[in-house]
C-alpha cells in the first residue's frame, strides 16, 4: 500500500504563530472506481417510467415549508417556478435576522400561515417572524433554556437539525433531550416532555418527525455508550405512543411476528444481544440522531441507526445488531417490518443515519417502490423498500474500505487492507469518520430524475486504543486523523441518476458540504458551503448561477416559500460549526491534528476563511 | 515523589518568607490599598496571583517527570483524551493553549477535576484518587509549556509532557486559542 507523505508541523513556532497544514490528498490509486465495484440487481430500464415521488408522499406543493424534509417523500423539492435559471443571478438579500447564537447552525427555517420559524444550536432558541409585515419583525421568541452541561456530552458541536409546525404547534427537540411543543399563536409550551438522561452523556441533536398525529424522536450519544432508540410520542399531549430500543432483546426492540428481514443475516432471535459481547449491546450505540421518515402510501415509518460503540471494534466482536443499519416498523405500535445492516460490525464510524428519499423507480422493466439512501460508508443504495432488498449500491465518494455489497447477502465485502486495528494506525482508509456523507440530505427533483448529493471527499488515519466505559464521558477509543480524498477537493456535489447508476455532473468544493441541497421547479438546486458562500447551481448542468458571500459558513439546509406577496423567497440560516466546523466554532485547538475526532487535521486551514455566526438569510428577485 | 514533599515545602517557605521581607513599596496604589485594607479583585477565580500555587499539596508535583507521566496514562484511561482529545479540544475544550476559564495554577486545575464545572466538565472529587487528579492537573497544566509544545512531533502533541516548573503557576493571565476564531490577538493570514 502506498502512504501518503504527511506534512509535518513545525510545532517550535511561537504561540500564535500559523503552524498547521492540510495534509497531502490520499492518492487516486488508493481507491475503487465506480466501476470496480458498483452493483444492481439488474441492468438500468429507464423505458420502465419516470421516477417520481407518490403524490401520497409528496402531495400538491402549497407555497409553505412545513417540515425540514419538505414532504414525507424527503424531496426538498419546491414547485415554485418565479426564480428562474435566467432571472436567479438578480437574487438580492430581502432580510437577515440574527440567530443570537454563535454555533453551529444546521436547522431548516420553517414556513407556515406566513410566519417563519427558526430554532438555534444550544441553547434552543425559537423564534417566529411575521413574513406580512415590512422586515418580518419578531412574533415571539422562546427560550427553553436546556441544562448547559448537556454541551459537555455533545459529540460534535451543539446542532439541532430544526422543528416542524404541525396542527397550529411548533415541535422542536432541545440538546438536553426534551420535546417541545409550542403553540404557533403565542409561542407558550402546550406541552413539554423530558425523553433523554444528558448525565449519562444521552442528547438530541435531530429534528423530530410530526406525521399522522405522532411526534417521533431519536437520541444521540453513540460517542458516549449510550444505547439507541426511537420513540413516538402522541403530537396532541406529548405522552409516550412507544419505544423501540436498537439493541438489545427482540422484546425492546419490538421485534415480534410481524419481522420479516430480507436477508439471512437478519433473521434469528434476540441478535441485538446475541451480536455482542455480553452486556456490551447495553452501551453499544446504534442511535437514531438523522432523518426518520414517514410513508403514508405504505403506512411505514423509516429511520437509521447509528454506529456501535465503542469505535474501538476490538471490544465488540459480532455484528452489533441493530447498529448503522435500516428499520422499517409500523407507525402504531413501533414493531418492525423488516431491518437491513448497511455495515455490519462497523469498525469505521459509519452510521447509517442518513435521509432516505422515498421514490417510484423504473427498475428491472417495471416501476418499483424505493427508498433511495446516500450512507456514510460510502455507497448509495436503492433499497425496495416494501421488502428491504437492496437492488442497487455504488459509491458516490471515494470507498476503499469495502470493495463493493454482495447484493446476495447483502453484506459490505470488507476490505482486509482497511480494517482497523488496536494500537496500530491504519492510513488513508476512505471514506472518513464522517463519511463520504454526514446528516446533511440530499435533494431529488421530479423534473431531471436527480438526486443532489451534498458530500464529502475525505479519508481518515487511525488506530483503535482500548477505552474504558465510564458513565457520561465518551466511549470511543480511536485515534483518528482525516484528510482529503483524491483530488484534494474536500467536498464535492453529485448529481446522482439512480436509474443509470451514474453522476449526470459535479462540481468539486475545497471543503466539505456540510449543507443540504433544496431544488426547485426553476431547475435551480440551492447549497451554501463552509466558507460562506450560498450558491444557486443549474439542475440540469451544475453550472454555477449566482453566489453570494454571508456573515459565517453555511451548514444548513435551505427551503423555499412562496411569501404573503405571492413572490418566491429562498431562506438559509449561516453559522458554521458542526462536527466539520468545530475548529472555529468550538474550543478547538488546530495544532492537535485528533481534535475534535480527528476532523481537525483536515480542516485547520477552515479559521481562515470563515468565522462563527449565526444569521438567517431571506432572499428573493427584485420586487 | 513524597520524599521530594518535605525539599519543595522547604523552598516553598523560603519564597513566602522572602516575599513578605520584600514588604510593600512605595508609590504603588494598589499596595497602599492593600495596606489600608482594601481587597483587590484577582479576576480570576479562587486566588490571589502570588507566585507559587497556596496549596501545600500541590508542591510535591512541580518538577516531577514522574507525575506528569502518570498524568498522561491516565489522561487516556478515564477518557479525559474523550472529550479534550490530545490537549486540542472537541466536545470539551483546548486544553494546550493559554486560555483559562477556571485558572491555570495546580490547584486550580485540581479544584475543576475535584468539583467538575457547568458546561459539562464531570466532578471527579471522591471517584479519583486525589493523588491522580493532582497527576492530571500536572499534566494538563504541562500541555500548553512551552517545552512540551517544542517537543511535538508531527500533529499529535501533548506526548512529551515537560515537566511543570513553580514559575508555570505564575499569574498566567488570559490569551485564547491561536489562530481561532475568539483570537483577538495574534494575526492568521487569509487564505492566499
Amino acid at each position: 500500500m502506498k502512504i501518503s507523505s504527511i506534512i509535518p508541523i513545525v510545532a517550535a513556532l511561537p504561540i500564535g504563530a500559523w503552524s498547521q497544514t492540510v495534509p497531502s490528498p490520499v492518492p487516486q490509486d488508493e481507491v475503487f472506481s465506480r466501476e470496480e465495484i458498483g452493483h444492481a440487481l439488474a441492468p438500468p430500464t429507464p423505458e420502465a417510467g419516470r421516477t417520481a415521488a407518490s403524490s401520497a408522499n409528496a402531495p400538491a406543493d402549497d407555497g409553505q415549508w412545513t417540515m425540514p424534509s419538505k414532504n414525507y417523500a424527503s424531496t426538498r423539492f419546491s414547485s415554485l417556478t418565479e426564480i428562474t435559471t435566467g432571472n436567479v443571478k438578480t437574487l438580492t438579500p430581502d432580510f437577515t435576522f440574527s440567530l443570537a447564537v454563535n454555533k453551529g447552525q444546521e436547522a431548516a427555517p420553517i414556513v407556515a400561515d406566513n410566519t417563519l420559524y427558526v430554532v438555534t444550536a444550544y441553547p434552543n432558541l425559537v423564534y417566529a417572524l411575521d413574513l406580512t409585515r415590512p422586515g418580518a419583525p419578531l412574533k415571539w421568541k422562546f427560550a427553553p433554556k436546556p441544562a448547559p452541561a448537556s454541551q459537555g456530552v455533545a459529540c460534535c458541536d451543539v446542532v439541532n437539525r430544526g422543528g416542524s409546525v404541525s396542527n397550529g404547534k411548533y415541535i422542536f427537540n432541545t440538546l438536553d433531550g426534551q420535546t417541545i411543543a409550542l403553540d404557533v399563536k403565542t409561542g407558550k409550551p402546550l406541552w413539554r416532555t423530558q425523553l433523554g438522561n444528558f448525565v449519562k452523556g444521552e442528547t438530541i441533536t435531530m429534528a423530530p418527525l410530526v406525521a399522522n398525529g405522532r411526534v417521533y424522536v431519536g437520541n444521540a450519544g453513540g460517542e458516549m455508550g449510550v444505547r439507541g432508540w426511537i420513540i413516538a410520542l402522541d403530537e396532541n399531549t406529548g405522552k409516550l405512543v412507544w419505544r423501540a430500543y436498537d439493541t438489545g432483546p427482540d422484546a425492546e426492540v419490538l421485534i415480534g411476528a410481524d419481522f420479516k428481514p430480507h436477508y439471512t443475516e437478519d433473521q434469528g432471535k434476540d441478535l441485538g444481544v446475541k451480536t455482542w459481547p455480553p452486556e456490551a449491546w447495553k452501551i453499544g450505540g446504534g442511535n437514531v440522531w438523522g432523518w426518520i421518515t414517514y410513508d403514508p402510501e405504505l403506512n411505514t415509518v423509516y429511520h437509521g441507526t447509528g454506529n456501535p460503540g465503542p469505535w474501538n471494534n476490538a471490544q465488540r466482536p459480532g455484528d452489533n445488531k441493530w447498529t448503522a443499519g435500516l428499520f422499517a416498523r409500523d407507525p402504531a405500535s413501533g414493531s418492525a417490518h423488516w431491518y437491513y445492516q448497511y455495515s455490519p460490525h462497523d469498525e469505521h464510524d459509519y452510521d447509517g443515519v442518513n435521509e432516505q428519499i422515498l421514490l417510484d423507480m423504473p427498475f428491472a422493466g417495471k416501476m418499483q417502490k424505493v427508498l433511495i439512501h446516500p450512507d456514510r460508508n460510502g455507497y448509495v443504495y436503492v433499497i425496495e423498500r416494501t421488502t428491504g432488498t437492496v437492488l442497487s449500491a455504488d459509491p458516490y465518494g471515494p470507498v476503499n474500505s469495502t470493495k463493493g455489497v454482495d447484493l446476495q447477502s447483502g453484506k459490505p465485502i470488507i476490505n482486509p487492507a482497511k480494517q482497523t486495528k488496536l494500537g496500530e494506525t491504519v492510513r488513508n482508509i476512505c471514506p472518513t469518520a464522517s463519511g463520504a456523507k454526514d446528516w446533511n440530505p440530499s435533494s431529488f427533483s421530479p423534473q431531471t430524475g436527480l438526486i443532489y448529493i451534498p458530500h464529502e471527499n475525505m479519508c481518515m488515519d487511525w488506530m483503535s486504543m482500548e477505552v474504558n466505559y465510564i458513565s457520561g464521558t465518551p466511549y470511543v477509543g480511536a485515534n483518528v486523523h482525516m484528510k482529503p480524498g483524491p483530488g484534494g477537493n474536500r467536498g464535492e456535489l453529485t448529481a446522482w441518476d439512480p436509474v443509470q447508476r451514474r453522476p449526470a455532473w459535479t462540481v468539486k468544493e475545497n471543503f466539505p458540504l456540510w449543507s443540504s441541497t433544496m431544488v426547485t421547479a426553476g431547475d435551480i438546486v440551492f447549497y451554501g458551503t463552509m466558507d460562506g458562500w450560498f450558491k444557486a447551481v443549474s439542475a440540469r448542468t451544475g453550472d454555477l448561477l449566482w453566489r453570494y458571500k454571508v456573515d459565517s459558513g453555511i451548514i444548513s439546509q435551505p427551503v423555499s416559500y412562496r411569501g404573503p406577496d405571492g413572490h418566491q423567497y429562498i431562506a438559509v440560516l449561516s453559522g458554521v460549526g458542526g462536527w466539520s466546523g468545530a475548529v472555529v466554532s468550538g474550543p478547538v485547538d488546530p495544532r492537535d491534528g485528533s481534535a475534535a475526532l480527528g476532523m481537525v487535521n483536515a480542516m485547520s486551514d477552515l479559521p481562515k476563511y470563515t468565522t462563527a455566526g449565526g444569521t438567517l438569510y431571506v432572499f428573493s428577485l427584485p420586487h | 515523589m513524597f520524599s521530594r514533599f518535605p525539599i519543595e515545602m522547604a523552598a516553598l517557605a523560603v519564597l513566602l518568607a522572602a516575599g513578605c521581607q520584600k514588604g510593600p513599596q512605595s508609590g504603588q496604589p494598589a499596595e497602599q490599598a492593600n495596606r489600608q485594607g482594601i481587597i483587590d479583585s484577582a479576576l480570576s477565580p479562587g486566588v490571589d496571583h502570588s507566585l507559587v500555587s497556596g496549596d501545600p499539596r500541590a508542591a510535591a508535583y512541580y518538577n516531577n517527570a514522574d507525575a506528569v507521566n502518570a498524568g498522561k496514562h491516565l489522561f487516556q484511561q478515564y477518557n479525559c483524551s474523550g472529550c479534550h482529545s490530545n490537549g486540542g479540544g472537541g466536545m470539551g475544550p483546548s486544553l494546550m493553549d493559554d486560555e483559562w476559564i477556571y485558572g491555570s495554577r495546580l490547584e486550580q486545575i485540581h479544584q475543576t477535576l475535584v468539583e467538575g464545572r457547568p458546561n459539562g466538565m464531570p466532578a471527579w472529587g471522591g471517584k479519583v484518587p486525589d493523588e491522580q487528579l493532582w497527576q492530571l492537573a500536572v499534566y494538563v497544566r504541562s500541555m500548553s509549556l512551552p517545552q512540551t509544545l517544542a517537543a511535538q512531533q508531527g500533529d499529535t502533541p501533548s506526548q512529551s509532557p515537560a515537566p511543570v516548573p513553580p514559575e508555570a503557576d505564575q499569574d498566567a493571565g488570559w490569551s485564547p486559542p491561536p489562530a481561532t476564531t475568539n483570537d483577538y490577538t495574534s494575526t492568521t493570514k487569509g487564505p492566499n
